[in-house]
């Protein structure tokens, strides 16, 4: 790979890296749960552009289509559903003791975590992958190698469809 | 640094922040939200490993990436729906005020 080309892609990562956990920061923060939805949709694309820049384009596409498209207009669906959530408090009044200790579970969990990525001799010697890998190569795998899960997780998605229909549907008086 | 070391940094700090969340915000939507960014936040490691790690032909980070997506999607759907059927119940999604089983 050319020195120019890796120096633009190392920008680029760095570009939607600051982009989506500015998205993530802002949509754990807002007050509206709309905006916060938004600020999530661009957390949502920016992860999609890594997998795109890591040479894995058929996640980052499926990223797009699930995540930005499907899941954030069900949140959406469920906010405009229940109407008390419009402007929630960012914490509830007098829950100070719950803020610091969530603060130090967070800060211990990143602490712990990026000390051992920066210690591990995982990220020193790397291979580079010398193909980009095709649809035709992933379409093939799920259909040999990775059959069965894929029935599974097809029979997983219509049963809990089914069910989340299920639960969400308006009770008559006496029976569903 | 190298690249699959930024990425297991962003990989750590989108789960801290989705963990932050979920643990602080009150309300159960955004408590959903949170796990979604921490479920996100390990679909980027499994990528950055496939794309960094050995055997990048065998496709298997990949394809567990998809199989979480679907996954994910599924608990955003029920986690949504027992959201709704909740507030029907109780008219409201705090989830402070949900302490009681019979509603």
């Amino acid at each position: 790979m050319p020195k120019d080309l890796s120096e633009r892609i190392i920008l680029l990562f760095t570009i939607f890296a600051i982009l989506t956990v500015t998205g993530a920061v802002a949509a754990m923060s807002l007050r509206n749960l709309v905006h916060s939805v938004l600020a999530l949709t661009v957390a949502f694309s920016g992860l999609a552009a890594v997998y795109l820049l890591l040479g894995a384009q058929f996640v980052g596409l499926a990223q797009i289509l699930v995540y930005v498209g499907a899941v954030a207009i069900l949140v959406v669906f469920a906010i405009l559903l229940t109407r008390d959530s419009g402007t929630v408090p960012l914490i509830s009044g007098g829950s100070w003791r719950l803020l610091r200790g969530s603060g130090i579970v967070v800060f211990a969990v990143f602490g712990v975590l990026a000390w051992a990525i920066c210690h591990s001799s995982v990220g020193r010697h790397t291979v580079h992958l010398s193909h980009d890998t095709s649809i035709y190569e992933i379409g093939n795998v799920m259909m040999q190698r990775f059959a069965l899960p894929l029935e599974i997780v097809g029979a997983l998605l219509t049963v809990a469809l089914i069910g989340a229909v299920t639960i969400a549907m308006q009770e008559k008086e006496g029976r569903r | 640094m190298t690249p699959l070391t930024s990425c297991l940094l962003l990989s750590a700090l989108l789960f801290s922040i989705g963990l932050a969340g979920a643990l602080v915000r009150r309300n159960a939507i955004l408590v959903l939200i949170g796990i979604e960014l921490m479920l996100n936040a390990a679909n980027l490691n499994f990528i950055a490993f496939w794309r960094y790690g050995s055997h990048a032909e065998a496709l298997t980070g990949v394809m567990f990436v998809i199989f979480s997506i679907g996954v994910a999607a599924a608990e955003a759907a029920v986690g949504l729906a027992l959201i709704i059927s909740l507030y029907r119940h109780t008219r409201t999604t705090d989830v402070d005020k949900l302490n009681s089983m019979r509603g």
